[in-house]
């Protein structure tokens, strides 16, 4: 009579099974964990691993296992506080060259693990943590590319010993005046030539006196500078994060310039968002020893190849404008105290084009002075540039060098942070923040649980006592979708989040929808005096065109909620897709089998239970 | 168990001036609280900084205040949030260019901190700046308008054009009623009472298109029947599985609010009043319009036809 043929009922089994199988490692939760990488991304020795091992039997801290997995080693705790403790303990013992995050590792079995199980990610505002989204001031990435321009043409005219009268930016472009139309060609057939000029294009404009070239930067030239900008950001956000000790931080590009950071579990946000946010660098130039800062600081008159500057005790300086050593050359760079001053300072290690540069000079100026000046750019193209020391060279040095002059100790790491995970291509700014502490995030996970039990039973008893046998059957099928739904979440290693959790809540108050559409047409076509086993297939056949539809206009509400929908919005729509798809499955080809198995073996039923 | 028992034979259309009427001073009333009362627009759309904290014992409000203008937040607002110990500070944004807005909430953090014995603990910090606040705007607006257009043409695909105008007609019915009534209580309008909206979409429509199947199939099987009788046999045959969806999707919408928490209530709320309205009108709203059109059988008898939902229905 009403029978599925048995590979119906196989496929059933099979996806359930799949579906209990991959929700289970939600079951197991999770454990406080350390996870030791190394900052340059190789591998760690195995004589570490011994190392931090002594050191935590030392402290007698125990811990339940050890994992090593690519360049990382993780060790599992029985308690947050050993955890803790355990973080202090080992970032002691392996100093500057390691990153110790805190963790937490899902303590799925590996057999689990190794059939690809794994748990919902659960999202920041059930884990607690720092989400930021970040624009880059693309005007200001411009500007400083403008400028790369003007710095570029002028070497390249006085290289090739071509006099100019002036070159600088003008606009959104830059302007070039020369002294006779033979130079004029001359410098536009470098423009055309040189590497480092590519991507102007550039126009005649002559003046009264001069030969002028006006020149514009390439639409796709800027573009390209754009996203290497926002490349280089992005990379450069990743060192920092790293040296924060983040243990699954995220960092994406998001629209044409914004970066999204989602840092799960950070909980100083004061400190993060100084270090993520901050573009600090340094910069090595010579004294103008030729000239005195007072003079040219009263009389407004400025050699035309230095720069007015103040220095830290807020006296005028004439730095050269040439440039020594930028932060970008720089490879290293580590916090300490001076060892004769006891002043805080920054020990610096240059790469090869740096460290010649530095030696060339150094050698050539013993006797001499150099600044070190501490930039720092501000969204909106604004910089402040201060002069943080101010030293006699004694003898040449090259590669490495100690730099002080800063305020303070924690100035001191910052800044050797930030030298070391490298600069940002163009300042960003944060314009939007959600931080979640960890206290609320774990009051969301259990008043998020609480509902949806709450709300699973209140149908469940409803459904029970409204359609009694096929109720049960229909709550059979809500368990069967809640189990799909959260393997099919952690499958695709979907972010459970709040809204999340209120999409499966109203996944469950319509999922039962489908039953409820399919049940009373059966009871109708039961009013109508059709046998009970007509019925049934009537009321599943004809309710499905009707489930389909209705289905489909929520998913394309679903849709468009995930398309313009942001972070947990996302979530909230995922899940409520997903637990469309899902109860489709379990409410039609699910119920119907378990009817089918109850009566539609029997020749006979005289009355239906519903 | 049942709500009803036998066949019900309620005269639905008969009623629907009343219903109309009706409709029309919700409508009416829904868009004079919009205009007068506003939306209590949240921190999502109208940028700005919202710190949230929990102290050790519950301080005065009074004194959290004065901490934050010697700060100089003077224009703070503060509030508890839920318990005594809970209070919530909100800072308009600010074009101020040396204190940039990100920096807001460390200058608030501290601030509370002042003065109190134990620690305060960060329970959330959120910033929205300016430009995202408006974009969030846009992108709303957008979704709703791009939710019923795509919803217009599959019905339309799916049945024809009188029903499209049908539904989408009772959803923005829905859409004005229901924040018509969140002006009017001034619940916090923010990014996840949008989602409620649009879920109140989905959901209304899913009642309105049961509805259109039932009439489809009636067209055809009742050859006799005037189009409002047909409606009318239609809205009566569903009637018992409209209350019983919107039941159990009550039931854990109340467990939701009651039990999910501060976050959750707005976007509970919302959803709570649109189950409730999206239930009246995909019987009043969406089939009236259907009759004020002129639906009649020979509407429907081509596209029964060559429709997809033939193909569909021998599917088990």
């Amino acid at each position: 009579m009403n029978q599925y043929p048995a590979w119906k009922y196989l496929l059933i089994l099979l996806v359930l099974l799949t579906g209990v199988l991959y929700a289970l490692p939600n079951l197991f939760g999770e454990d406080p964990a350390i996870q030791v990488t190394s900052t340059r991304g190789a591998a760690i020795p195995l004589d570490l691993e011994a190392n931090i091992e002594d050191t935590l039997v030392v402290e007698n801290l125990e811990f339940k296992n050890m994992e090593r997995a690519g360049n990382r080693v993780l060790y599992r705790f029985n308690s947050t506080e050993d955890q803790l403790r355990a973080s202090g303990v080992i970032k002691e013992a392996l100093g500057d060259q390691y990153v110790v995050a805190l963790n937490l590792a899902h303590a799925t079995p590996t057999w689990l693990r190794a059939l690809g199980g794994k748990p919902m990610t659960l999202g920041l505002d059930l884990q607690g943590g720092v989400h930021f989204l970040m624009q880059v001031d693309m005007d200001t990435a411009r500007g400083q590319q403008l400028d790369r321009y003007v710095d570029d043409l002028r070497s390249v005219l006085r290289d090739e010993r071509i006099r100019y009268v002036s070159v600088r930016r003008e606009g959104n472009g830059l302007l070039a005046l020369l002294r006779s139309v033979e130079d004029r060609d001359k410098a536009l057939d470098l423009i055309r030539r040189d590497q480092s000029l590519q991507g102007l294009i550039v126009d005649e404009l002559d003046t009264v006196e001069y030969f002028g070239i006006a020149a514009t930067v390439q639409e796709a030239q800027l573009l390209e500078l754009q996203q290497t900008a926002l490349k280089q950001n992005i990379n450069t956000l990743r060192n920092r994060v790293n040296e924060i000790g983040v243990a699954e931080p995220v960092i994406q590009q998001q629209g044409a310039d914004r970066v999204v950071v989602q840092l799960p579990g950070v909980q100083d946000t004061v400190e993060a968002k100084k270090i993520i946010g901050a573009t600090a660098t340094l910069e090595y130039r010579a004294v103008d020893e030729a000239n005195d800062g007072f003079t040219a600081a009263q009389t407004g008159r400025i050699p035309p190849e230095s720069r007015l500057y103040t220095d830290a005790s807020g006296q005028p300086i004439l730095l050269k404008k040439r440039l020594i050593v930028a932060g970008d050359q720089l490879i290293g760079a580590s916090s300490g105290f001076d060892q004769q001053s006891g002043q805080p300072q920054v020990s610096v290690t240059l790469d090869g084009v740096g460290a010649k540069r530095m030696l060339d000079f150094t050698r050539d100026n013993v006797g001499n002075r150099m600044a070190v000046v501490y930039i720092e750019q501000k969204p909106g193209g604004r910089k402040t540039e201060e002069v943080i020391s101010v030293a006699v060279v004694r003898e040449p040095f090259g590669k490495r060098f100690q730099t002080t002059g800063l305020d303070s100790m924690a100035e001191a790491s910052q800044l050797a942070l930030l030298l070391r995970a490298g600069a940002l291509a163009a300042p960003m700014e944060i314009v939007e923040e959600r931080t979640v502490g960890p206290s609320l995030g774990a009051d969301n996970v259990a008043q998020g649980f609480k509902s949806v039990l709450i709300g699973f039973i209140l149908v469940l008893v409803f459904m029970a006592a409204y359609y009694r046998v096929f109720g049960l059957v229909a709550d059979l099928a809500l368990f069967a979708n809640l189990f799909l739904l959260m393997a099919l979440l952690s499958m695709l290693g979907a972010t459970l989040t709040m809204p999340g959790i209120a999409g499966i809540v109203l996944t469950i108050g319509m999922a039962v929808d489908a039953n409820v559409l399919i049940f009373e047409r059966i009871r109708e076509e039961l009013r109508s005096g059709n046998t009970p086993q007509a019925s049934i297939r009537a009321g599943y056949d004809k309710a499905f065109s009707t489930i389909a539809d209705a289905n489909i206009t929520t998913l394309i509400a679903a849709f468009v909620l995930f398309l313009f929908g942001t972070g947990p919005i996302k979530g909230f729509a995922v899940t409520l897709s997903l637990g469309i798809v899902t109860s489709m499955f379990t409410a039609i080809m699910g119920t119907r089998a378990v009817v089918n198995l109850i009566y539609g073996g029997k020749k006979r039923v005289r009355k239906l239970s519903i | 168990m049942k709500f009803l028992n036998k066949k019900t034979d309620i005269d639905f259309m008969g009623q629907r001036k009343v219903a109309f009427v009706f409709s029309i001073i919700f409508i009416l009333l829904s868009i004079g609280s919009l205009v007068t009362r506003g939306l209590n627009f949240g921190l999502d759309f109208t940028g700005g900084t919202l710190i949230e904290v929990s102290y050790p014992s519950a301080p005065r409000v009074s004194d959290v205040r004065d901490h934050l203008s010697d700060a100089g937040m003077t224009d703070a607002v503060v509030q508890t949030f839920g318990t005594a110990t809970d209070i919530v500070v909100r800072i308009p944004p600010r074009d101020n260019e040396d204190e940039t807005n990100a920096e807001i909430s460390t200058v608030v953090l501290t601030a509370l901190q002042e003065g109190v014995e134990g620690e305060i603990v960060m329970r959330r910090v959120e910033f929205v700046g300016p430009q995202v606040g408006d974009e969030l705007t846009e992108q709303g607006i957008l979704a709703v308008v791009y939710a019923l257009i795509g919803i217009f043409l599959y019905v339309m695909m799916r049945f024809q054009w009188r029903f499209s105008v049908g539904a989408v007609t009772a959803l923005v019915h829905d859409i004005i009623i229901t924040m018509g009534i969140i002006s009017l209580v001034q619940i916090e309008f923010d990014l996840t009472v949008v989602a409620a909206l649009l879920a109140v979409i989905g959901y209304s429509l899913n009642d309105t298109i049961v509805l259109f199947d039932r009439i489809r199939e009636n067209f055809p099987k009742l050859r006799k029947a005037s189009s409002l009788e047909v409606v009318n046999i239609s809205v009566n045959q569903t009637l018992s599985r409209t209350l019983m969806t919107s039941v159990t999707t009550l039931l854990v919408l109340v467990a939701l609010f009651i039990f999910g928490g501060e976050i959750i209530h707005a976007f509970a709320f919302t959803l709570i009043v649109g189950v409730m309205i999206g239930t009246y009108s995909s019987i009043y709203v969406a089939s009236t319009t259907l009759l004020e059109l002129g639906v009649s059988k020979f509407d429907l008898l081509a596209v029964e036809k060559e429709g997809a939902g033939a193909v569909l229905d021998q599917n088990p």
